[in-house]
């Protein structure tokens, strides 16, 4: 097996959700964490994690860069959002989501970013017309491959084919690791049937899913079964979750510059519930691919009714997971 | 995401103004991961013990500045930030009896990326 990489861990803050959301964990907190567990990069929600942005002063970010140099850590991903549907009864204009795309393309230069994260709902035609502007502003922007999307859905070979037109070095993909679902997350089966689904059902689904029947059959099957409101919702959600295959990492390597490792269940140092890492990094390495791996915990969602969330502890193992995956310290 | 830390648990009470009570009050907090523009926040719809709260009754406070939900809606610069904690004051002359009371709050935005409005529910029994 390949060894030899130039692949860095990062973390998104995103991770730290929870901790944020109840004011447990500042900012600054949150970047000394993520490098006290190892990593070097910095991925952020700009949204959830700076209040009052856009309008950020002058002072912040320099307070920003002061952090980044003081943990050691290199600012990576700013994740965008674009609110199309600002406006009660009317869709902003194509003017207008260029100019949100500016606006955020702006404010990732100012935090350092090399890359922003476009929602994958974003259109092909309004991400060319805003290539010159990441040229401009040196920003790569990366359509989100999110689960149930994948690289072969139609709506993302248009991406890539503009990416591939174009010939930039400013747009391409940032795969979210959610799209490596091979088993259904324990957590949020757990956590449905503490809502009221039938347990026998839900296993069921798992099977199901673990077997890949198209998921309309599974819907189909569960009310069949006589399944109430929730068995029908989990069925729904395979809609929503999928195992495709990582091989294909290597065929879109060239236009891969970053990655979500979205994660929601480290049962211990070495293993995520429900997505096979150890089946997914192997081909980042024989890809060479450069860039970070960015921990993404979800898992909070699923467990707050019952539990207290650890967000710190789930990337502590998720990031062990990873440094072994990639050989370090060999 | 965050539903059921919609409704603090503290800072429920009746409002008073020159010794009148005019209404009452409670804290909320948004359900989603990220804040939100003011418009986007489409309705709040309050129930006490069973009864529904009109909706120009409410006034949502954040960050020192009140809006009626109507207001809301063509709010471009205002946002309802992660996790941040806003006042609901619902107008009601004579306010809430001491006493428990089962408060339902629902949250319904416009998350742009999702081909459906976003409607959250919690419910609390708070005491006054």
């Amino acid at each position: 097996m390949q060894t030899k990489h130039n692949i860095k861990r990062g973390v998104s803050l995103y991770s730290f959700q929870e901790e944020t959301f109840l004011r447990k964990m500042s900012l600054e907190d949150c970047i000394a964490k993520a490098s006290e567990l190892g990593a070097t990069g910095i991925q952020v929600v700009s949204e959830q994690s700076m209040p009052g942005f856009p309008h950020l002063s002058d002072a912040f970010y320099a307070q920003w860069h002061e952090w980044m140099e003081k943990y050691g850590c290199t600012p990576v991903c700013h994740d965008s959002f674009l609110d199309t549907k600002r406006h009660k009864g009317r869709n902003l204009t194509e003017e207008e989501c260029v100019e949100s795309v500016i606006r955020d393309l702006k404010h990732a230069s100012k935090l350092g970013c090399s890359v922003m994260r476009i929602l994958v709902s974003t259109s092909p035609e309004l991400m060319e017309k805003c290539i010159p502007y990441a040229e401009e502003y040196n920003v790569k922007m990366g359509i989100e491959i999110h689960s149930p999307w994948h690289f072969d859905q139609p709506w993302i070979q248009r991406h890539i084919e503009v990416a591939e037109r174009t010939g930039t070095k400013h747009f391409g993909l940032i795969p979210d690791m959610g799209i490596y679902t091979k088993r259904y997350p324990r957590v949020m089966k757990d956590r449905l049937i503490r809502n009221g689904a039938t347990p026998a059902i839900a296993e069921y689904i798992c099977e199901a899913y673990e077997t890949r029947i198209f998921c309309e059959y599974v819907i189909f099957e569960v009310r069949s079964m006589g399944g109430n409101a929730l068995d029908i919702a989990m069925a729904e959600s395979l809609r929503h979750n999928i195992w495709s295959n990582p091989k294909r990492l290597l065929e879109y390597m060239p236009y891969i510059f970053h990655i979500h490792a979205k994660f929601y269940d480290m049962v211990d140092d070495e293993t995520e519930y429900s997505i096979p890492y150890n089946e997914v990094i192997p081909y980042l390495i024989q890809g060479g691919y450069e860039g970070y791996l960015c921990s993404e915990y979800e898992g909070n969602r699923h467990i707050q009714d019952i539990s207290e969330v650890d967000s710190v502890e789930q990337v502590r193992r998720h990031q062990a997971m990873m440094s072994k995956l990639l050989g370090e310290g060999q | 995401m965050f539903d059921k830390y919609m409704i603090m648990e503290t800072g429920f009470c009746n409002v008073f103004q020159e010794q009148e009570v005019i209404g009452f009050q409670l804290q909320a907090r948004l359900p989603y991961y990220r804040g939100l523009g003011l418009s986007m926040v489409e309705d709040i719809r309050i129930t006490v013990d069973g009864n529904a709260v009109p909706r120009e009754a409410i006034r949502f406070t954040t960050l020192g500045k009140t809006y009626s939900l109507e207001e809301m809606e063509t709010e471009m610069v205002g946002r309802w930030e992660f996790g941040e904690v806003a006042t609901l004051t619902i107008n009601q002359p004579g306010g809430l009896s001491s006493g428990q009371h089962e408060i339902e709050l629902v949250e319904q935005l416009r998350i742009s990326y999702l081909p459906f409005p976003s409607i959250t529910k919690d419910k609390k029994t708070l005491a006054l």
